[in-house]
């Protein structure tokens, strides 16, 4: 029974969800599925305060055995600070909480995310030494590509440039990409069937 | 009684799908959807074929090798050697998305190697919901392999549900902890390569796998491995080495020979100008 009760909830729910997309004409279908979608956002919710309690838990405890304490410290400290201005004031439009979350959050965000640049350039530059004949085709398409877009390519080197890149990017990029949406797709379909009809079981423990 | 029920569910089906509503006297089956419902009834019954057919002869079961799965044991037992932990980022997305899920199912196959190796495994999460599942997911391995002593539940943490907070902590982890091996699994997004360049800055062996083809290329070009697209669904079966498991890929595989007749045949009648076959695989 500990495994034949989780396998019949997931298979319920999951058929569910399957067939309220084709029969949504059903009355009260779309009702039922709305409560269900509600449930699992409530379950979702709760699991928010397992998540807090999980950052209090570890960061405390590596505080208290002396590892990486100054980032701990600025964890837990950003974490009350917070969530203490959230409380007291809402977190309104010319609040304290979007003030801080303004001028300290989103530069620090923007400052992660403006890291792609570098890493762009680090990664494709290792990716297009040409070590073997596939690294050395990615080179040229990348290079055809590249150039085809930019300005310099068109008005500079050959005026047919910007028309190589695109049939590069919307035959031989389509196809690879199309194939591999497919399969990606048929892969997803196939895990999720998997689960629903109780072949994948490994969640319960295996067999 | 196996045979009462099929010859019931045969009987069944048209009935539901004549069925009409009682109010609006229209059909309660929506039939525009009808392609996608039999593509469905297609993959399931393929599924249902091929896991019978290998439960009764296993052996008969060939899957090509995959080096990006075979690596992920490779990569821990690296990480053995060098007493080092293992990184698993299971993507940023929450549990309701399908790469989330087939994530959770490789990480229990991961956390049973790792268990049995005896090395750490660290599982950052950005969804606190996935932190759960992920947390359940490593006891019951460490418990599969008969070492539930060893689980250390605060190595399974809620990082942030900010996508580059998250990103921040993650890349904290690799460049403070130093794991030996880092595997990233999932859904990702912008965060794909500032991860995966981190983890190559501090010389960990890294295996990476998405079905989000935007950012594969940055994967491709970062990590040692990547599984590309199915290749990320694959994985669990692989892992499980089990012939009932596997048989989905079988069953895949011939579904996928379908479309490309479907794409062949779409293709001649569109050429000559026969518009009702592209139109009846629309989805509405």
């Amino acid at each position: 029974m500990k495994k034949e009760i989780p396998l019949l909830i997931t298979f319920l729910l999951g058929a569910w969800m399957i067939l309220e997309f084709f029969f949504h004409n059903v009355p009260h279908v779309d009702k039922i599925t709305e409560t269900l979608t509600n449930g699992g956002m409530v379950i979702a919710a709760f699991t928010y305060i397992l998540g807090v309690m999980n950052i209090l838990q570890v960061n405390y405890n590596r505080i208290r055995h002396h590892q990486d304490r100054p980032y701990k410290w600025t964890l837990l400290v950003g974490f009350v600070v917070m969530l203490l201005l959230g409380f007291t004031w809402g977190i309104e439009v010319d609040t304290p909480f979007q003030w801080m979350y303004n001028t300290f959050y989103v530069p620090l965000q923007a400052t992660m995310f403006s890291l792609l640049a570098f890493y762009i350039a680090s990664a494709a530059f290792r990716a297009f030494r040409a070590r073997s004949v596939e690294a050395t085709l990615l080179l040229v398409a990348a290079l055809l590509v590249m150039l085809g877009r930019v300005p310099i390519g068109e008005e500079w080197i050959w005026s047919k440039l910007p028309d190589i890149s695109s049939w590069i990017m919307d035959y031989p990029n389509m196809a690879g990409k199309r194939a591999i949406l497919i399969g990606a797709a048929l892969g997803a379909v196939s895990t999720g069937l998997r689960v629903i009809i109780g072949m994948e079981r490994s969640y319960l423990g295996g067999e | 009684m196996k045979h009462s029920l099929r010859v019931s569910a045969v009987l069944l089906l048209p009935a539901t799908l004549l069925a009409a509503n009682a109010e609006t006297g229209g059909p309660l089956f929506d039939y525009l959807r009808l392609n996608v419902f039999l593509a469905v009834v297609v993959m399931a019954a393929l599924l249902i074929y091929f896991f019978q057919k290998i439960k009764k002869s296993p052996e008969t079961i060939f899957v090509r090798r995959i080096p990006g799965i075979d690596a992920i044991e490779e990569a821990v037992g690296r990480a053995t050697e060098m007493g080092r932990p293992v990184l698993y980022v299971p993507g940023i997305e929450d549990i309701t998305e399908i790469q989330t899920i087939a994530s959770m199912l490789i990480l229990g196959k991961v956390a049973e190697t790792v268990a049995l190796y005896k090395t750490p495994i660290l599982v950052p999460c950005r969804i606190p919901f996935v932190m759960t599942v992920a947390e359940e997911m490593v006891r019951q391995a460490y418990y599969n392999v008969g070492m539930p002593e060893d689980h250390k539940p605060e190595n399974i943490s809620f990082i942030s549900d900010e996508q580059f907070a998250y990103t921040a902590g993650v890349n904290g982890i690799m460049l403070r902890e130093k794991p030996a091996a880092n595997i990233m699994l999932g859904r990702f997004f912008a965060e794909s390569l500032i991860l995966s360049e981190t983890g190559f800055q501090s010389g960990a062996i890294q295996v990476a796998g998405t079905a989000e083809v935007t950012q594969l290329p940055f994967f491709i070009a970062a990590c040692d491995y990547t599984l590309i697209g199915e290749e990320l669904f694959a994985a669990s079966a692989y892992l499980s080495r089990d012939a009932k498991l596997l048989s989905n890929l079988k069953a895949t595989d011939y579904y996928k020979i379908l479309i490309v007749g479907i794409i062949f045949v779409g293709s001649i009648l569109a050429t000559l100008g026969f518009d009702w076959f592209s139109r009846m695989l629309t989805i509405h």
